[in-house]
């Protein structure tokens, strides 16, 4: 691999001046899954990486009022781990546990699936559909956006020279709220989505979606938050009408490519099949969690 | 630019190495440690040839960089056995022939034990999720997941028969 210099700060300020004060390129490190696949190919080549692992808080899960905080390095095994988690977002588990192999989910995190600006990645759609937002620290101080504001295009993020994101933040779901999350791969383990889709539902007590979120993967340049499914879902039970209007929305949305793992054609017909079967997830999950 | 100093404890034995930042684990545990017990087969995470354990997760020491081990706890194919004595994994390996060029052999048997060492009576499916991300161009996997479950048999004190010869 190309030289770089190398830092572990153990407090955010100490991160954010290691990460401004470069002249060149510098990149928060959490678990390389990706970082290090980009630096021995060649894709980036940082001055400095900057290993936010020490800095206390960006590994582990905590709860705040009504939030539940994911420090950014967080890895899938420690989130999949967390029976709060599990319990209120089984479609974010499920999201992060889909990110690799066991070893990956050793290192992998949230911070590094949203940061590497992949439109297929696994965990973002049931981030974005659980309204979570992510706290980002740089030079100008500190702000906290919405999780769907991250991603730009691909390989594209709106992180300016010196900021990184530190934690995510998840309110904690009503009584009737749960989510679900289906990727769709031509076999059963170690592949990219060909599409993602998560459902992100609240019931009133008779079985009706007051509250929806609909979000794609790997339909587009950055993932894709669906109104319109959402709006075929809110005030509704999922009779098989709702279940076609949501298949037509969430068609309607793509704006995929073809490439080796599916065509357009394909992609668009997945995500409208997707989006049915984790919506019966999700309406299940939410009724039982009355 | 100046090497890290890394202590770090590696099979049991406290360990200091120096490396260039930019050295993977997978390089220190080979180059600087002379463990090469550890393979580097694809370098990007997607074979698991290089599969070590540290701070009890499984991990893939081609995407780790070696800095990063300082104070961590890493288990290598190399300190699976006890002296002699095979793990009862390695033990399983050889009984069912579950390999044939070798290569991946190291990775299979650390993310193995990993596997054991946290689910005591693994199904064959969760065994063949958990090796998902260990690549073998020989086996076909069969022979690997047979010895996997014995071995667990054998952990449990059962007494599985020993494989058709």
């Amino acid at each position: 691999m190309p030289r770089v210099s190398y830092t572990a700060p153990t407090s955010i300020d100490d991160a954010v001046k290691a990460l401004a004060a470069s002249a060149g390129v510098a990149k928060a490190l959490s678990g390389g899954t990706d970082l290090l696949v980009q630096l021995k190919s060649g894709r980036v080549r940082p001055e400095v990486i900057v290993d936010t692992k020490r800095i206390p808080g960006l590994i582990g899960i905590r709860e705040e009022g009504d939030k539940f905080v994911i420090g950014a390095a967080t890895p899938g095994i420690m989130i999949s781990a967390d029976e709060r988690l599990t319990r209120a977002y089984p479609g974010i588990v499920e999201g992060v546990d889909l990110i690799g192999s066991t070893q990956i989910q050793g290192r992998c995190s949230i911070a590094g699936n949203l940061c590497n600006a992949s439109p297929a990645a696994d965990s973002v759609p049931p981030v974005i559909a659980a309204r979570a937002t992510a706290v980002v620290v740089g030079p100008n101080g500190r702000r906290e956006v919405p999780v769907e504001n991250i991603v730009t295009g691909p390989g594209q993020t709106s992180l300016q020279k010196g900021e990184f994101v530190v934690e995510f933040r998840i309110p904690k779901p009503l009584p009737r709220q749960s989510d679900a999350y289906l990727r769709f791969i031509p076999r059963t383990e170690m592949d990219i989505a060909v599409v993602g889709c998560a459902v992100n539902v609240v019931l009133d007590a008779g079985g009706t979606c007051t509250e929806a979120r609909v979000v794609l993967g790997a339909v587009a340049p950055t993932q894709v938050i669906v109104e319109e499914a959402a709006q075929a879902l809110i005030g509704h039970k999922l009779d098989d009408d709702t279940l076609k209007r949501l298949d037509s929305a969430a068609r309607a949305a793509c704006r995929p490519i073809s490439d080796k793992r599916g065509t357009i054609e394909y992609r668009i017909k997945v995500a409208g099949v997707l989006a049915r079967r984790a919506a019966a997830i999700a309406f299940d999950r939410a009724a039982s969690r009355a | 630019m100046s090497k890290h100093h890394v202590s770090s404890v590696i099979n049991g034995e406290p360990v200091e190495f120096l490396c260039e930042p930019q050295q993977t684990l997978l390089d220190c545990l080979r180059d600087e440690l002379h463990l090469t017990g550890s393979k580097e087969g694809c370098g990007s995470g997607d074979c698991g040839a290089c599969t070590v354990i540290v701070d009890g997760n499984i991990v893939c020491s081609c995407l780790m960089l070696g800095v990063e081990a300082e104070g961590r706890t890493v288990l290598t194919v190399e300190g699976v056995a006890e002296g002699e004595k095979l793990h009862p994994v390695q033990q399983k390996f050889l009984e069912h022939a579950a390999l044939q060029c070798g290569f991946c052999t190291p990775g299979f048997i650390v993310a193995a034990k990993a596997l054991l060492d946290e689910n005591k009576n693994p199904t064959e499916e969760e065994t063949r999720y958990w090796l998902a991300g260990n690549l073998c161009r020989c086996t076909g996997y069969d022979k690997i997941v047979r010895a996997v479950l014995d071995a667990a048999a054998v952990m449990r004190g059962e007494n599985p028969p020993s494989p058709a010869t």
